[in-house]
């Protein structure tokens, strides 16, 4: 190739007009997470290592001491850290047959309806959902039906259950669309192949289809397990006051006892928490899904 | 053909909603044979060979592996194993734990020593020892191929089903792994059928050949017998090059027929099925059959139109008056090579019981497959 100025110019011209083109795409994404997400971020922070003002709110300190009182909220954090993997848990297990069914055996005209079945009551707010389910396990709900069947006294709001299934409940869309989508993906010759090979069905689906979706579980499962860590609506209408989640008592110190402080410092805590989860979930699924990279959400 | 065959149909037809597939098939493949199902798009092939592995059920009629009817048996309870088209690995396993997939469904189960002794031999007999921990995605096109076939075989089955196993590689390494799978398939000694639409695959790797055409077998028989003795219209043309000329049956003279060309010239050639006299007929003359010499002798006469030197064989497209573009394959002898040149005018030959009379109604006087040699002599 003959030496040359000539063709170096226009070569790192056109990488920087690509550089400009990436960064203008991507400008109005970071802002939004700068202010939106960064800020707060930093804000709470700093609140976390500091001290309650005395008509409440923050003052600035160093101190960590909001840290080292975070055991008086370990009933909230132990009810997170119990039902938000329970929750989970039990929303993958309804989830996973009905992804199952709308990809793999639903007929096909049938699919894109029942998958709207799905998500259209999202376009509801929770809100609304979870006061229905209020009044249906509450005293005029179910027990009162079961009242006239001669089953007294049964008490199905404001308990863990009940929590339980308002957790299921509201997220179960968000587990079911990403194992629907790991299925849907899978190649069925796979499948087949399996079958010639001599796997009876139940071996090929624990040795090809579940193992090939557990990246789409492993996404579902994380999502919803993050979202009920912070999650505060369905514990305060089907919780009552007993099932104590650490998004009511983020709530209770932010804006009743205005401890900001403290709030920031179990807020910091809870996202920590959050990351870690992340992170193993999406260390599970890389090795699972052999060596290539998966990316989570 | 005495022995049970390794694969049988009785009158098997395979129906999708309205689209026949297969219909009323009968077909008894021999044992230890390399089968090759041939047949063009949409014949049918893929169809019987899901139903041999148990994928799709028979409409109507029976298939039979080794003489059992394999009605209601599912194909992880079939003897025999498949290699699919696009090879269908497993992504989320290695070379090796693809390879003794099979092995760790058997029960009684095998002992894991048993297990990966086997797979090591399957991965040695395909060449790739020492790849048995690379993961698919890291494996070539070809080696995935091969991974495909050891982990079929490892089985030990008593059919190996190959489904266009070889059309996604390149020429050269198709032709490498024709001969690897021909030697493949002698030292095991077991069945192979495989599926192709390459008819020259067909002939040059299988023993028998099973040509399908509309969902029906048209004929079986080993590749010179298809090429030489085809059994009707359909085969002649689709397997191989040939010259189809139409004409009507002038008279009858024991296995022979005189059929009258649309130019006037009557030659005799041989039939397949019974003919009656004005019939219309057309005859099949391969390319090679073709000998051309200087004018003055010969049964017809054209001018050379194009010419392909092939080094060994030389492809001339001839312009015959009243018949059309007809394709000679001469071979060429180092020195004694006069290549007939363009334009310049030829008498054409052929040896009696080269021309080939099948009834034909669509007789519009030329050469049927004009465009066709046109197409590869332009
Ligand atoms: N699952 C199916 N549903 C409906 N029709 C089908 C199905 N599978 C195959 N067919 C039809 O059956 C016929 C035979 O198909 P088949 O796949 O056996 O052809 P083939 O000979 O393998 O063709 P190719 O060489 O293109 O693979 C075709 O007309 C096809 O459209
Ligand atoms: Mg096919």
């Amino acid at each position: 190739m003959p030496a040359g100025s000539q063709p170096a110019f226009p070569m790192r011209r056109s990488l920087f007009r690509k550089n400009l083109v990436t960064a203008l795409l991507l400008a109005p994404a970071a802002l939004w997470l700068v202010v939106f997400l960064v800020l707060p971020f930093v804000a709470i922070a700093i609140f976390s290592v500091g001290e309650r003002a005395p008509e409440g709110g923050y003052q600035a300190a160093l101190t960590f001491a909001q840290y080292a009182n975070l055991p008086a909220r370990a009933t909230a954090f132990w009810n997170t850290m119990v039902l938000a993997p329970v929750g989970a848990l039990a929303c993958l297990l309804v989830a996973y047959p009905v992804a199952y069914y709308l990809a793999l055996r639903a007929p096909d005209r049938w699919r894109l309806i029942l998958l709207a079945l799905i998500v259209i009551p999202f376009w509801t707010s929770l809100l609304m959902r979870t006061y229905a389910w209020m009044y249906i396990l509450g005293g005029r709900g179910i027990p009162a039906l079961l009242a006239y069947v001669g089953i007294e006294d049964l008490r199905l709001i404001n308990t863990p259950g009940a929590v339980l299934l308002g957790i299921v409940y509201g997220y179960l869309p968000l587990m079911i669309l990403p194992i629907y989508v790991s299925l849907e993906r899978l190649d069925r010759r796979l499948l087949e192949a399996s079958a010639d090979l001599g796997a009876t069905p139940v071996s090929t689906f624990l040795g090809v289809t579940l193992r090939l979706s557990l990246p789409g579980v492993m996404t579902g499962f994380s999502l919803v397990m993050i979202l009920l860590l912070g999650e505060y609506l369905i514990p305060t209408l089907l919780g009552g006051g007993k099932v104590f989640f650490i998004g009511n008592a983020l709530v209770d110190l932010f804006l009743q006892s205005r401890n900001w402080p403290f709030g920031s410092a179990i807020a910091i805590t809870l996202v920590l928490v959050s990351v870690v989860v992340l992170i193993v979930a999406n260390r599970i699924s890389t090795r699972l899904s052999g060596a290539r990279r998966v990316d989570l959400i | 053909m005495t022995a049970v065959p390794d694969i049988e149909f009785r009158a098997v037809t395979k129906r999708y909603g309205a689209v026949t597939a297969v219909s009323g098939i009968d077909l008894a493949i021999p044992p230890s044979a390399f089968v090759a199902l041939l047949g063009p798009s949409g014949c049918g092939k893929t169809t019987c060979l899901r139903m041999i592995g148990g994928f799709e059920q028979p409409s109507e009629g029976q298939v039979l592996i080794r003489g059992r009817d394999m009605a209601g048996t599912p194909p992880y309870r079939r003897p025999v194993n498949m290699v699919f088209q696009q090879y269908a690995l497993f992504p989320h396993l290695d070379v090796e734990e693809n390879i003794s997939y099979g092995l760790r469904q058997a029960r009684p189960r095998l002992s894991s020593r048993e297990i990966s002794q086997r797979a090591g031999e399957a991965l040695s007999m395909v060449q790739l020892a020492g790849y048995g921990r690379r993961k698919i995605h890291e494996l070539s096109g070809g080696q995935q191929q091969r991974v495909a076939l050891a982990r079929a075989l490892v089985n030990k089955p008593a059919v190996l089903l190959l489904d266009e196993p070889l059309a996604a590689l390149d020429k050269k390494l198709r032709t490498d792994m024709q001969i690897e799978l021909q030697n493949l398939q002698r030292e095991i000694g077991i069945t192979f059928v495989l599926v192709t639409h390459d008819q020259e695959e067909a002939l040059s790797m299988s023993d028998f050949v099973c040509v399908m055409n509309g969902g029906r077998v048209v004929q079986l028989g080993q590749p010179s017998e298809i090429y030489d003795e085809p059994a009707d219209l359909f085969v002649a043309d689709f397997v191989g090059k040939t010259n189809l000329l139409s004409g009507t049956v002038a008279g009858l003279s024991g296995d022979l027929v005189d059929v009258a060309l649309a130019d006037g010239t009557v030659i005799a050639a041989r039939k397949r099925v019974p003919l009656s006299r004005g019939e219309a007929v057309s005859v099949s003359l391969r390319p090679e059959s073709l000998s051309l010499s200087a004018p003055g002798g010969g049964s017809l006469k054209g001018i050379v139109r194009n010419r392909i030197f092939l080094g060994s064989t030389a492809e001339y497209a001839i312009e015959v008056q009243g018949i059309g573009s007809l394709l000679a394959k001469a071979d060429h002898v180092i020195g004694q090579g006069n290549l007939f040149q363009p334009g310049e005018p030829v008498a054409i030959g052929f040896a009696a019981g080269a021309p080939l009379a099948f009834p034909h109604a669509n007789n519009n006087g030329t050469n049927q497959r004009e465009d066709q040699n046109a197409e590869i002599l332009s």
